[in-house]
């Protein structure tokens, strides 16, 4: 458990005295939310209908643009090489590497999404929902990302495959938030699309280190 | 007597055998230089040993633990040809993550070992503005806190000027001392007691 903080600590430390690395994709969420008003409609209806797809696309689409870096500078300078080889288990390290980014990329988005919906014109209570729905499904996002980083490590230039590779998983992430988000709206039960939403954490929390794991040794050899 | 045995080992890259029906063992204290010409297999044999890749048959064992088991992992200490240092980490932060995850006990150590390789002074000097020669020096330094039996070091003189050398290898002499066993590639000559060399 030690070399688990011990992890989390040095991805948390290095990311923060380079903080471009995790600063960018925020920075990507934020701008691409701003400009759909722009673009569309400032009228507040339209805005508020498509507020929910829309905040959740820019953030599907921010987390994938952070996920290539997630083992790429390690598996450059050759730590990667030392966590695989060390006796420490191997999916317990990467999963201390999954949660520093999600405190980095994840949690902060959770944090900007009020300020967001309020942009678009949600009401106080589908901005609680919005909020509700990125918390339980971000961990989610980054813990099947790592799994589709893990495979392409060592390939250059693999963004597009990364996005092939997990886009369809996310897929589902996405129909089941947004539409939670779309009924808070009209005062429906959202309980289903939340069970739904935690029981793909669940199952991403207890799948993702192991064959993340095993993808990575795999790409090293 | 602790003994490292590799049985009838097999290795493949691409369409190329690198060796076959390679067989050796090596007992406590015994040095191991793997020589051959470039793109001979010295690093896969390295890999291999380390745990970081399979061999296409053979087995490897130390006191009948299989390589890829968590106490065969805990024995080694493999450096390859890339310094395991990450850039935006100072020697000290770098020095001491990397002995973690080799299974080190580093509590009080790191300054030792920093100061034994030549490196006073640079505890907090982030890994991106030292030389090739010193970033080799501080993942070097692991091998005055780890404890291992087995080291594998892939080409660990290079890039040394020759203090760092002989530093080096009264280290692994040293460590052959105490038991231990070290296998390494080199180009260069070096000053190693108790050394056997196979030729791949």
């Amino acid at each position: 458990m030690n070399i688990f903080i011990q992890t989390l600590a040095r991805d948390l430390k290095m990311a923060l005295r380079n903080p471009s690395s995790f600063l960018n994709p925020l920075l990507f969420f934020v701008i691409a939310t701003s400009l759909f008003p722009l673009a569309i409609s400032p009228e507040a209806h339209t805005l508020s209908n498509i507020a929910p797809g829309i905040i959740w696309v820019t953030c599907m689409l921010a987390v994938l643009l952070s996920l290539n870096a997630l083992f790429h500078t390690d598996y450059d300078n050759g730590v990667l090489e030392q966590m695989v080889i060390s006796h420490h288990p191997l999916p317990l390290l990467l999963l201390a590497k999954t949660t520093a980014h999600w405190l980095l990329t994840g949690l902060p988005i959770v944090l900007l999404s009020p300020l967001l919906g309020a942009a678009l014109f949600l009401d106080s209570a589908s901005i609680g929902v919005l909020m509700l729905t990125l918390l339980l499904a971000t961990p989610s996002l980054s813990l099947i990302g790592a799994i589709g980083a893990s495979l392409i490590v060592g390939i250059k230039n693999s963004g597009m495959l990364l996005s092939l590779l997990i886009l369809p998983l996310y897929i589902p992430i996405l129909i089941f938030a947004s539409s939670a988000v779309s009924q808070a709206q009209f005062d429906l039960s959202i309980s289903a699309q939340l069970y739904f939403l935690a029981s793909i954490l669940i199952l991403s929390l207890m799948g993702s280190p192991f064959a993340s794991a095993l993808a990575l040794k795999t790409s090293l050899e | 007597m602790s003994e490292l045995i590799v049985n009838k080992l097999s290795c493949q890259r691409g369409y190329n055998n690198l060796f076959s029906d390679l067989s050796f063992s090596l007992t406590s204290g015994e040095i191991l230089r793997v020589s051959g010409a470039n793109g001979s297999g010295k690093t896969s044999l390295l890999k291999i040993l380390a745990g970081l890749s399979g061999g296409e048959c053979g087995s490897i064992s130390y006191n009948q633990n299989q390589a890829g088991s968590s106490e065969y992992q805990k024995d080694i200490l493999y450096l390859g040809h890339l310094p395991a240092l990450s850039p935006e980490l100072c020697c000290r932060e770098n020095l001491s993550y990397l002995s973690r995850l080799q299974g080190g006990n580093v509590n009080g150590q790191i300054r030792n070992a920093l100061i034994a390789i030549d490196l006073k002074g640079y505890e907090y000097e982030y890994a991106a503005n030292l030389s090739a020669g010193q970033k080799r020096r501080v993942v070097l330094a692991s091998l005055f806190i780890n404890t291992a039996p087995i080291w594998l070091l892939d080409e660990p003189f290079t890039a040394l000027d020759s203090d760092g050398v002989s530093i080096l290898e009264k280290q692994i002499n040293k460590h052959s001392d105490n038991g231990g066993i070290c296998i390494l590639t080199t180009h260069q000559d070096c000053n190693l007691s108790n050394m056997r060399t196979l030729s791949l």
